[in-house]
């Protein structure tokens, strides 16, 4: 099952400069597939624009994003989903005026393969379409516990249940890896316990690759297989938990020398 | 060769009016991001002002041109107003698109009022002149004395508000407010307040604009502001918008471009021309000549 | 599922069918009297294309979120182009006259290609612009709208005083379309037929993976993308489709009027073809809401004839008097008002839906009577 050979992402020496500014230099690592890898390091350190640069947000200004043997440098954000990455947002982003439902079937866009004219006149391709869309989506908010709530309004949702809503959208795009941006903020310990059970069953379900920018170290130390670190946009550790954990220049960069 | 040099003053004497009311759009949207389309529809409350104060002034034996002082005052609490009844209460609870709808409303509101009003009513008005004619000539150009007025004010106006953004306590304060909300309000700066200040010398200064403006065409309606607003938007985002020499470069543009239309091709043609430019600024370079693109956090 | 489609289908087709023997008996029951031919059937053919153009406008609107102050361009060139096209086939000789079966396909031919040719400019528009937002976006489709108004109205064969007197024959014209009172009535169903296909095709494509991907872009653009919609093409493409339903209306227009005019589609314009005109609809019917943009479409045009024609209106004076002489005032106020205090419009996003009806004014009332308990502990 683990292919060792070949990493699902690969990134050489990826970084980028804002004017001035090194945001981020030298970004390498390979993520293998079904690897829970986390990406932690302190506020202002550089992880979101890594996730930025991954999916073609920002365009890098150095070295390269390759996704399974695909360099991603340069592709608009939507192509980017449309190789394998999808992502969350460190702010909730939904489509707040959409429902559940309607939020999760807005990001299936891979097998929604019928054109205008279906749509027009109602063809039986359009419902076959639809309706698989529907279960498709009803599946996903299975997982996090949602499907009853399918048709309300997402901005009615509990805080909680957005950021799941958010993941499930996600996992909508038919991703081969999935970046969380702090998915655990602003939950209490029981929201945080409910999501890491959320992140095993699908990496149980799907065999996704996933990488995790995190603050919550309860959550990372847990979950994450590997741990890069990294401080003013420079990698300072890389390695299993528990070296991280006991690695010097880690602790100094979260407590300041 | 004189038609040139005539099309070449007319036109830097246009762009000085229209850079006077790009400087009131661009402060405004550098402050608050957002257009107030109402901004053109002040150079007529400025004008129907002057209107009804140049007979009071001229009966106290006071020159023509200090109705002008009124019009500032009056466009001032009107730009104000604007701000505190309908800009400030959507910026609360609103999105961008209804305080962008309302600012076209706003905009309507004034122009149909103004032609509603039996007092101001629909049929343009015209007045005496402001300053008096007559002017010099060299070489075989005229150039009226209006024409140098008209640049020179609005060429020291930019200087002035220029000096005023960079030097004064007041001024950074815009400055730090257009930059950062946020941080602003952390570093103890009134942002309210700060906003009603930027409205006020917005508004007044389309005020001064209005006067320049009868002066060269001594003719007030109610829809005069619409045209000219909108050219004067299409100098500030040429320029670069909230950018203050930006509004300058942009407004004496956009009068070459309008005059020299007018001239060489046909007047019909000038205002598709300006909008023309508008398409391609926006197309290359949003930010305008002297502008920096700064994109959207994520 | 295949059950409630197939309900779904019956239901709205007997309504509008009820609606049509509805038309059919008022017309034989009043056809000849003068209010039958000289208000109803003209207000008729004006609500179709204020129904129309508002609900045209609310695809980019309120689905799709962005703000287009063109709109009026693009009826423009489905007016001029309709008028046109079927003056150059009656100068051919392609119809008669017009009880003739060629002149019903040249009509059809007509609006068909005023709404492509509508949409082939709000293709050449849409592209460029829409790579901006918000209020640059809204100067831009200004400004272009301004440009097409402008270039028409420099066109030798539509001119500046319009095709009653413009180079085109006027004779010619009040040939082509141009329907006088008595083709007015007899071609009204045309008008309405179209509008329902209009509606009907705006409404299928609103519920479908379209309209789920333009209401994701309204909301959030960036998590849009990030879900891997490709915005700029859905972007492009409702505006091109509202160009193309705007220019239908225009087309509608073109019947409906014995002269067109470039000023009444200039934006200083204080008429209903103004682009502000159609915002308002849209804003007040509730962005967001097809049955929002039919119903205040109806209710702004009885607001326009009233103004225009009502009695009580006329014995006003003074202040009062001024401001119903210019309706552009009265719609200004209810833009702010709407603006300031309910944003959502009328409607809202609450789309009419026949099957769903009964259960959607259960929902309501049922919401209505539990609203002092509705904020239960989350």
């Amino acid at each position: 099952m683990r292919d060792k050979k070949e990493p699902v992402l690969e990134t050489r020496h990826l970084g980028i400069t804002f004017g001035g500014l090194k945001a981020v230099q030298d970004f390498n690592i390979n993520i293998y597939e079904g690897e829970l890898v986390g990406l932690i390091g302190p506020n202002g350190a550089g992880k979101t624009t890594v996730f930025n640069m991954l999916t073609g947000v920002y365009l890098p200004t150095e070295g390269s994003v390759i996704l399974n043997g695909e360099v991603l440098n340069g592709k608009k954000p939507y192509q980017v989903v449309a190789s394998g990455v999808a992502r969350t947002f460190q702010n909730i982003r939904l489509f707040k005026q959409m429902s559940v439902i309607e939020n999760v079937k807005a990001a299936i866009t891979k097998d929604t393969n019928y054109n205008m004219l279906d749509a027009l006149l109602r063809t039986p391709r359009f419902w076959r379409v639809e309706r698989e869309l529907t279960e498709k989506a009803m599946d996903l908010l299975a997982i996090f516990k949602l499907e009853g709530k399918a048709d309300q309004l997402a901005s009615n949702l509990p805080y909680g249940q957005q950021r799941k809503l958010e993941i499930a959208r996600a996992l909508a795009t038919n991703m081969k890896l999935l970046l969380l941006d702090e998915p655990a903020a602003g939950m209490n310990p029981t929201e945080t316990a409910e999501l890491l059970e959320c992140i095993n069953t699908i990496r149980k379900r799907f065999g996704i690759s996933i990488l995790l920018i995190e603050h919550d170290m309860s959550l990372v130390m847990n979950v994450c297989e590997r741990i890069v670190v990294i401080d003013y946009g420079l990698t300072i550790a890389s390695g299993l938990p528990e070296e991280i954990a006991k690695d010097p220049k880690v602790i100094a960069a979260y407590l300041g020398e | 060769m004189s038609t040139f040099i005539q099309t070449l003053i007319v036109g830097l004497r246009l762009g000085s009016i229209y850079a006077l009311v790009a400087l009131g759009y661009t402060m405004v949207y550098g402050i608050i991001r957002l257009i107030n389309f109402a901004h053109g529809d002040f150079i007529m409350v400025g004008g129907y002002t002057m209107i009804f104060t140049i007979p009071v002034v001229l009966a106290l034996g006071l020159p023509a041109w200090s109705s002008a002082l009124f019009a500032i005052l009056i466009c001032a609490v009107v730009g104000m107003s604007t701000e505190l009844v309908a800009y400030r209460p959507i910026r609360k609870r609103g999105t961008s698109m209804t305080a962008l709808i309302t600012a076209i409303a706003v905009s309507l509101l004034l122009e149909n009022l103004a032609q509603a009003i039996p007092a101001i009513g629909p049929n343009p008005v015209v007045t005496s002149q402001i300053f008096s004619t007559g002017g010099f000539s060299i070489s075989g150009v005229t150039m009226e004395w209006t024409t140098v007025l008209t640049i020179v004010i609005s060429a020291v106006v930019m200087v002035v508000l220029y000096q005023f953004t960079q030097k004064t306590r007041l001024g950074r304060a815009m400055r730090c407010v257009s930059e950062d909300k946020e941080a602003s309000i952390l570093m103890g700066i009134n942002v309210n307040n700060t906003i009603l200040l930027t409205f006020a010398i917005g508004s007044g200064l389309s005020a001064v604009a209005a006067l320049m403006y009868i002066a060269q065409y001594p003719k007030v309606y109610t829809t005069m502001g619409a045209m000219l607003g909108l050219k004067a938007f299409v100098a500030a985002v040429l320029g670069g918008i909230g950018i203050i020499p930006g509004a300058m470069l942009g407004g004496l543009i956009i009068g070459l471009v309008e005059s020299f239309t007018t001239s060489y091709v046909s007047s019909s043609m000038a205002d598709t021309f300006v909008f023309l430019i508008l398409i391609v600024v926006l197309v290359i370079k949003p930010a305008g000549i002297l502008g920096k693109n700064v994109g959207e956090k994520v | 599922m295949k059950k409630s489609i197939t309900k779904g289908y019956i239901i709205n087709i007997a309504v509008i069918a009820a609606l049509m023997v509805g038309f059919e008996l008022i017309k034989s029951a009043t056809g000849d009297s003068q209010t039958f031919k000289l208000i109803l059937v003209p207000s008729l053919w004006q609500c179709c294309y204020l129904i129309i153009l508002a609900a045209s406008l609310n695809l980019v609107l309120g689905f799709l979120g962005q703000l287009s102050l063109g709109h009026c361009g693009f009826m423009a060139i489905g007016a001029y182009a309709a008028a046109l096209i079927s003056l150059a086939c009656e100068r051919a000789g392609v119809f008669a006259d017009k009880s003739s079966f060629s002149f019903i396909l040249v009509l059809l031919g007509c609006i068909l290609a005023a709404g492509i040719l509508a949409a082939l400019i709000g293709l050449l528009v849409g592209i460029p612009a829409l790579r901006l937002r918000g209020d640059y976006l809204a100067i831009i489709t200004l400004g272009f709208g301004m440009i097409i108004v402008n270039i028409i109205n420099n066109l030798p064969f539509a001119g500046q005083e319009g095709l009653s007197l413009g180079s085109a024959s006027a004779s010619l014209y009040k040939n082509g379309l141009g329907f006088g009172t008595a083709s007015k009535v007899t071609f009204v169903w045309v008008a309405i037929i179209v509008t329902l296909i209009c509606l009907t095709m705006m409404f299928m494509f609103i519920r479908s993976k379209y309209g789920r991907a333009i209401k994701a872009i309204r909301d959030d653009e960036i998590a849009a993308a990030a879900s891997g919609i490709n915005t700029s093409y859905y972007k492009i493409f409702t505006f091109t489709y509202s160009a193309f339903f705007s220019g239908v209306a225009g087309a509608l227009y073109a019947c409906a009027n014995a002269t067109l005019s470039t000023s009444s589609f200039a934006f200083t314009n204080g008429g209903i073809l103004n682009s502000t005109f159609i915002v308002v609809m849209v804003v007040l019917g509730g962005m967001g809401s097809l049955t929002g943009s039919v119903i205040s479409a109806i209710i702004m045009f009885i607001l326009n004839y009233e103004i225009k024609n009502g009695i009580w209106v006329k014995s006003l004076t003074g202040f009062l008097g001024g401001m119903f002489a210019y309706p552009m005032l009265v719609y200004a106020i209810i833009l702010i008002v709407v603006i300031m205090f309910r944003p959502k419009g009328i409607f809202g996003t609450y789309e009419l839906s026949l099957v769903n009806l009964i259960k959607d004014i259960k929902n309501y009332r049922a919401k209505k009577s539990k609203k002092p308990d509705k904020k239960e502990a989350k």
